[in-house]
């Protein structure tokens, strides 16, 4: 099917086009091969006659891909990590309740004593037995890049040549108690490699569910991960979901998180970013029916020559939908963060509550913010809000601790985890909150 | 006076100090013995917060002539966190609010960099936890005060009994309160008196700035300093105190300027 990557499109796409292939773990039946072949062809379409983004595509505009662009990658390896490796990443809450994909795919599994209503599985199937992909009355066809915003560049490449999928799938009124870990590691190899990751996650009306979509590089080298994750709640349904990205300073890191939310459904999102040389999160939730609540909490911590851009959009369609965003960046050194929050008020979605605040603490001279509330209201019976705050440690603050016996130092590293513990403190997993405050901590010391 | 010992804690020798190029203290004597308290009061902007903030080493002002000896020690030489191990306590006229950070992770903070100071072992969590409690009671405080973040939501007289707890914690040898009463309802400030009179023993010292007599009424100096245009312009006794409020400094202002012309 190599024919699919028509002439039109891009050179840079097109190297990436052509080193995606099928999965190949033999366990699927030939309609389900059918069906993703048809995915991927799909992907692969929605790339003909695109470009790559540049600085000059508004989306882009300080989010320069040019590094990205002249690296040449290869396909990531198969891999697998040793039990011990595993067992250091896992959290003490969710070891009974994991996935972990190394380069993209699935690499081990454990699910004790799920709730009837949970399927936590993959492509493949090889541990939960019997369903979705050779079973066609479950419909994950329904589901699987079906977003609004599928055809959005990288969301597409992923959709062309994806390995495998983590699926977490809650039945209808399935209270899931224990949150669900889902890791995705990145494995580089010798000259950069490429994966990517797929997740999809489907809760049913009036479901509960927790879930850590956690990405990491295990290893030393350069690679790009280009992630994809989508999320449909059905009327009712709760999910409380948490993105963590520590991936090397190495990586080229591009993700997206695609939501829809049903009727008196409620997502949060927690987001924490500390890792990769350039990184880019486009939060995408769209707000499908009447009365939906959206809480989005981000984290941006960077240093060094990083950059970390996060656009996020929620799109109200119906009346009294409500959203609650904060975005805190702390720049350090010669890095660079950028925000981008739009928020997408149309005449229909009369009564809409929106919230934003971004706020940013610079930690350097050399370090800088873009930041940009982009609020876009039509209807007029709307509450919305927005804020934008850039600042430095507060010298009185720091004399105040240092007035108590803390030296200088010590005194800059508290007010800035006090700065990230907002966010942080959100994320209802104790102990992977815990990590991440001891990360911050560290990752604020000179 | 609780028993001096005649041990001179502070020595503040024609002490000038300026903020931006411009004067703010100019020319200020002081002398604090152990077991004393002093008062300093004044009429508003003469620089009594300057003065408190110099002794606890703000960055913003800069001394320009004069000395401090604390304890025998150059104390414009010591770094503000060098100071407050060594014994210096401000209590803030307006105290910070620190979101983020519990107010009882920072209590430990500030307790173990004091014990580290001086060669003592860290209390771990759990020991300053039955500290802290024990302490608690110096400025009758609610223990959910502990685990929310430093001064955050608190009211006024809420943050002032915060910063005198601080202080029961931190034992310091010589405490400066600066406008601790203001703001504070009878019940708070008997409360927050109450606190300041217990930590008072016969070898710390205390330095109350205020601008009401109301204060002095729970807590009785040793000596009343009125200050004016960034000096002590008189010293007195405690009766010197109420003489000012029926008064008011202009009095005392003529009284200076009468006592500068007879001399000239
Ligand atoms: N950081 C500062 N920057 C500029 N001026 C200041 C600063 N601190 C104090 N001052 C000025 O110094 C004078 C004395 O202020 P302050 O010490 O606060 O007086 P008090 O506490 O007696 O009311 C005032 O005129 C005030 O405006
Ligand atoms: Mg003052």
């Amino acid at each position: 099917m190599k024919n699919m990557i028509s002439m039109a499109t891009d050179r840079t796409f097109a190297q990436f086009l052509k080193q995606c292939s099928m999965p190949n773990d033999g366990t699927l039946l030939p309609e389900a091969m059918d069906y993703l072949q048809a995915l991927h062809d799909r992907g692969s379409a929605q790339l003909h006659e695109q470009s790559f983004p540049t600085t000059r595509d508004e989306e882009w505009r300080f989010t320069d891909l040019k590094p990205l662009q002249d690296t040449t990658f290869a396909p990531s390896a198969k891999l697998k990590l040793s039990a011990a490796e595993i067992r250091a990443l896992m959290l003490p809450e969710t070891h009974e309740s994991f996935m972990v994909f190394v380069n993209g795919q699935l690499d081990c599994a454990e699910i004790s004593n799920p709730p009837a209503g949970l399927l936590l599985s993959n492509l493949g199937l090889t541990f939960v037995s019997g369903m979705l992909l050779n079973a066609p009355e479950l419909p994950i066809h329904n589901y699987l890049a079906k977003q609004l915003g599928a055809d959005e560049r990288f969301t597409a490449l992923n959709t062309a040549g994806f390995k495998d999928v983590a699926i977490v799938w809650v039945g209808e009124n399935t209270i899931v108690d224990m949150p669900i870990h889902l890791l995705f590691v990145a494995i580089p190899g010798q000259t950069p490699t490429w994966s990517q990751p797929r997740c999809l996650i489907v809760a049913e009306a009036g479901s509960q569910l927790t879930v850590i979509e956690d990405y990491i590089t295990v290893g030393d080298g350069v690679h790009f991960t280009n992630a994809v994750t989508e999320i449909w709640m059905a009327e009712n349904a709760e999910v409380n979901h948490t993105r963590v990205q520590q991936e090397s300073q190495m990586a080229f890191h591009i993700g997206k998180t695609a939501v829809s939310q049903a009727r008196n459904s409620r997502y949060t999102c927690n987001t924490v970013s500390t890792g990769a040389k350039l990184s880019r999160h486009n939060l995408e939730i769209h707000q499908a029916e009447e009365q939906t609540e959206t809480t989005l909490n981000g984290l941006t911590l960077i240093g060094d020559e990083q950059l970390a851009d996060t656009h996020s959009t929620i799109a109200f369609t119906k009346a009294h939908g409500s959203s609650r965003q904060l975005h805190k960046c702390i720049v350090d050194d010669r890095a660079r963060a950028v925000f981008n929050g739009k928020v997408l008020v149309p005449k229909a979605a009369q009564l809409t509550d929106a919230g934003q605040l971004s706020r940013t603490l610079l930690l350097s001279s050399k370090a800088r913010v873009d930041t940009k509330p982009q609020l876009e209201i039509v209807a007029d019976n709307v509450k919305c809000s927005h804020g934008a705050t850039v600042s430095q440690l507060d010298a009185e603050e720091v004399f105040y601790l240092q007035s108590r016996g803390l030296d200088q130092t010590t005194a800059q590293k508290l007010l800035t985890y006090a700065f990230a513990a907002e966010v942080i403190n959100q994320i209802p997993v104790v102990s992977l909150r815990d990590r991440l405050a001891q990360q911050v901590r560290m990752q604020t010391q000179d | 006076m609780i028993n001096a010992t005649g041990e001179v804690v502070l020595l503040v020798q024609n002490l000038t100090a300026e903020v931006d190029g411009t004067p703010i203290l100019k020319g200020l004597n002081l002398e604090v013995k152990a077991g004393e308290i002093h008062a300093i009061m004044g009429p508003n902007g003469s620089g009594k917060s300057t003065f408190s903030k110099v002794l606890a080493g703000h960055p913003d002002y800069t001394i320009t002539g004069g000395a401090v000896i604390f304890q025998g020690q150059n104390l414009l030489e010591m770094e503000p966190q060098e100071r407050a191990r060594s014994g210096i306590f401000l209590a803030f006229q307006y105290p910070l609010e620190i979101p983020g950070v519990s107010n009882i992770d920072f209590l430990r903070v500030a307790y173990n960099s004091k014990r580290k100071h001086a060669g003592l072992e860290e209390l771990d969590a759990f020991d300053f936890d039955d500290l802290v409690r024990q302490k608690l009671d110096v400025v009758k405080m609610n223990p959910d005060f502990l685990s929310r973040g430093v001064n955050e939501g608190f009211s006024g007289g809420e943050k002032k009994r915060n910063e005198i707890l601080q202080m029961a914690l931190l034992e310091p040898k010589l405490a400066i309160l600066d406008e601790t009463d203001s703001g504070l309802d009878i019940d708070a400030l008997k409360i927050v008196s109450g606190g300041v009179n217990q930590l008072a023993t016969a070898k710390n010292a205390t330095i109350l700035i205020t601008h009401y007599q109301r204060l002095l009424d729970y807590i009785e100096p040793d000596f009343v300093h009125v200050m004016e245009g960034g000096r002590i312009i008189t010293t007195g006794p405690k009766e010197l105190a109420l003489e000012l409020e029926s008064r008011g400094y202009l009095w005392v202002r003529e009284e200076e300027e009468e006592r500068v012309k007879v001399q000239g």
